[in-house]
């Protein structure tokens, strides 16, 4: 039996568009970019699929990557698909629309990992670049009763078990976990690969599976947000910079070094 | 869980060597200032093998009552285990308000006793407060890499919410404050361990430790290769400092993970920050949000890092670095 990984990613905005593009529209509560700046798949998702591909490298496996959101640009959710995932699942609907809620969320990744039926593994990035909240692979963690991994920079199946290699502050630590499991991936694991030319040939020819809230039997009821946001602004620093500047750069070293003594902060 | 009989604000304290972790005492400061604006005690938990001290240090920094869980199962931190303690507390306890501090073990564990508990999560707290008309908590965080603040409320019994490090400070320790210490039995067995930690691989840390570090050097992108960062860490040796880096840095494989400073890396509150040849990305300067003085060399005048900074100079490392250590190496001695 071929092992079954599912992945877990998100479509984000891209988190290195310039600043200038980036606007917090205050009265909606929401951010919006120039729709000229396509979004991209949250970079530590895109970890998590390179995760699974090395897995699959090393294994027979399948890897199906699901998502949940409105709005999304195909050709930027087919990435995963043409780095040489098998299956893209996309939950799909003007229900989900603006939701922000992790548990929300989450709850409609369960109700279709359940529907798409027996895992072995499902990995997804430690965050989503928007909000950073680090919370929906663990509440499917739990609404599963599956064991739990976060931060892995390493990711190896065998024997029934799944060992992570995670980076700690210390340091980093090597666990393991029976399957089925979840794990979260970091950076630390490394660049995804890049996608082939014949990967993306076969993205092109695959078609992603759409479900909508209805076929996952779910109403705005099952959706209501826990968490809520009632302001949205963007933060104030009032930090007033003295340039030091000498004759040349070297002066200027020189001049910072006794800058810092006079303020007795060396 | 149901609201009508929920009271109190109950931080969910964490273990340190022992003792009580300083992040758990800054979450305490957090609980009181919400205490107070409840009109309510403020609680902490602790679960370990032994919960005598830590429970007497809670009080001292500000707990009103301590409920320990004690279990020889709990001697070290394991996920599952502190989890199923976390939320047999709660439900016995019934708090309003659960906390935690955004440490690693925070991490993990705020998210799942959440969705265990069917409740709300604010993550990454830096500010909370009442909202004197509701009487919800209405908590303050970065969104975004820190390009825009979210002011969120928790709908549904606990309100939760999880602090980022160094967001509070601890309240003074009052060693003749007197509070209650409640033990609470919550069954654990060893069959509810599915992790197992096989091997801890530390890194030989010789220098200064940052998250404590009162000065702290960085290193970005712009140093362009391993090398530089030699020439940093001798400055940082003169000073006495901790020694640090931008995702970047990292990622190109120039330094170990483990000196990211930044969002997705280590808090530092340091009284001076310097940094070398990094942009001050949002989500590097997430990370550094506590210090009080920030330096910045970059030779970009318009470098997001120079909007932040207390001193700044624009110039290339490579002619301002040698001569700034070459000055400090005069000045110290
Ligand atoms: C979800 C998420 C989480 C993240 N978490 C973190 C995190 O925890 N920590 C973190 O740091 N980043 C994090 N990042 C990445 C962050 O967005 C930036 O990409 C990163 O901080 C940039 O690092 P840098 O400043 O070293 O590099 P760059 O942005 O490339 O900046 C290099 C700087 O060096 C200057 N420079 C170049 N040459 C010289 C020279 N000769 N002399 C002087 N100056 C020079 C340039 O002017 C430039 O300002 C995260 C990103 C995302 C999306």
């Amino acid at each position: 039996m071929p092992l079954n990984i599912l992945v877990l990613a998100k479509q984000v905005i891209d988190p290195e568009m310039p600043l200038s593009a980036f606007k917090v529209e205050r009265e909606n509560r929401r951010v919006s970019v120039p729709s000229t700046l396509p979004p991209v798949v949250n970079g530590f998702d895109e970890n998590a699929v390179e995760a699974a591909l090395r897995i699959k490298d090393g294994q027979e496996a399948t890897v199906t990557v699901l998502s949940m959101g409105q709005g999304f640009a195909l050709e930027v959710m087919k990435k995963p698909l043409s780095m040489g995932a098998d299956t893209l699942v996309l939950l799909q609907d003007d229900a989900f629309l603006n939701t922000v809620d992790s548990f929300a969320i989450a709850l409609a990744l369960t109700t279709a990992i359940r529907k798409l039926g027996a895992f072995d593994l499902i990995i997804a990035g430690r965050q989503a670049s928007d909000w950073d909240n680090a919370q929906v692979p663990l509440a499917v963690a739990e609404a599963l009763g599956l064991p739990s991994v976060t931060t892995g920079k390493k990711v190896e199946v065998g024997d029934g078990l799944v060992t992570v290699e995670r980076q700690t502050p210390e340091g980093a630590e090597v666990v393991e976990a029976p399957l089925p499991a979840l794990v979260t991936v970091s950076n630390e694991l490394g660049q995804p690969r890049y996608p082939t030319l014949r990967g993306i040939m076969a993205a092109t020819r695959k078609q992603p599976v759409i479900w909508s809230a209805q076929d996952l039997g779910l109403d705005a009821s099952d959706l209501r947000p826990r968490v809520e946001t009632v302001d949205l602004y963007v933060p104030v620093t009032d930090a007033e910079c003295e340039l030091i500047q000498g004759e040349d750069e070297a002066e200027s070293g020189r001049l910072l070094a006794l800058k810092l003594r006079e303020a007795k902060l060396i | 869980m149901d609201a009508v009989d929920s009271t109190g604000v109950l931080v969910l304290g964490e273990l340190e060597d022992g003792a009580l972790a300083s992040t758990s005492k800054e979450t305490l400061a957090a609980g009181r200032s919400l205490a107070g604006g409840l009109g309510q005690p403020l609680s902490l938990c602790i679960a370990g093998a032994d919960t005598d001290a830590p429970a007497r240090e809670a009080v001292a920094h500000g707990a009103d009552r301590v409920y320990t869980v004690t279990n020889l199962l709990l001697a070290e931190y394991h996920p599952e285990l502190h989890l199923e303690a976390l939320a047999g507390v709660c439900h016995q306890t019934k708090p309003a308000i659960a906390l935690m501090a955004r440490t690693t073990a925070g991490r993990d564990l705020a998210p799942r006793l959440a969705a265990r508990l069917g409740a709300g999560l604010a993550q990454d707290c830096l500010d909370m407060s009442i909202d004197p008309e509701s009487g919800r908590m209405v908590a303050r965080r970065p969104v975004y890499g820190g390009n825009a603040m979210a002011a969120v409320v928790c709908a549904g019994t606990p309100q939760m919410a999880s602090i980022r490090p160094k967001a509070y400070e601890p309240l003074e320790p009052d060693p003749s404050r007197q509070g209650d210490v409640v033990p609470l039995e919550v069954a654990l067995d060893p069959s509810m361990k599915r992790v197992r930690l096989v091997e801890r691989i530390e890194e030989e840390s010789e220098g200064v430790q940052l998250e404590t570090a009162g000065i702290v050097v960085a290193g970005g992108r712009g140093l362009g290769s391993a090398a530089p960062f030699k020439e940093l860490e001798e400055t940082a040796r003169l000073l006495g400092a901790g020694i640090g880096a931008s995702r970047a840095a990292v990622d190109a494989g120039w330094v170990p993970a483990s000196w990211q400073i930044g969002l997705t890396g280590k808090t530092i509150s340091p009284n001076l920050y310097i940094t070398v040849a990094i942009s001050g990305a949002s989500q590097h300067m997430a990370g550094c949000s506590g210090a009080k003085v920030i330096v910045a060399i970059n030779k970009d005048a318009e470098a997001n890092i120079l909007k932040e900074a207390r001193y700044g100079v624009v110039g290339d490392w490579q002619k301002v670095w040698p001569a700034f250590t070459e000055t400090l190496r005069e000045l110290l001695g």
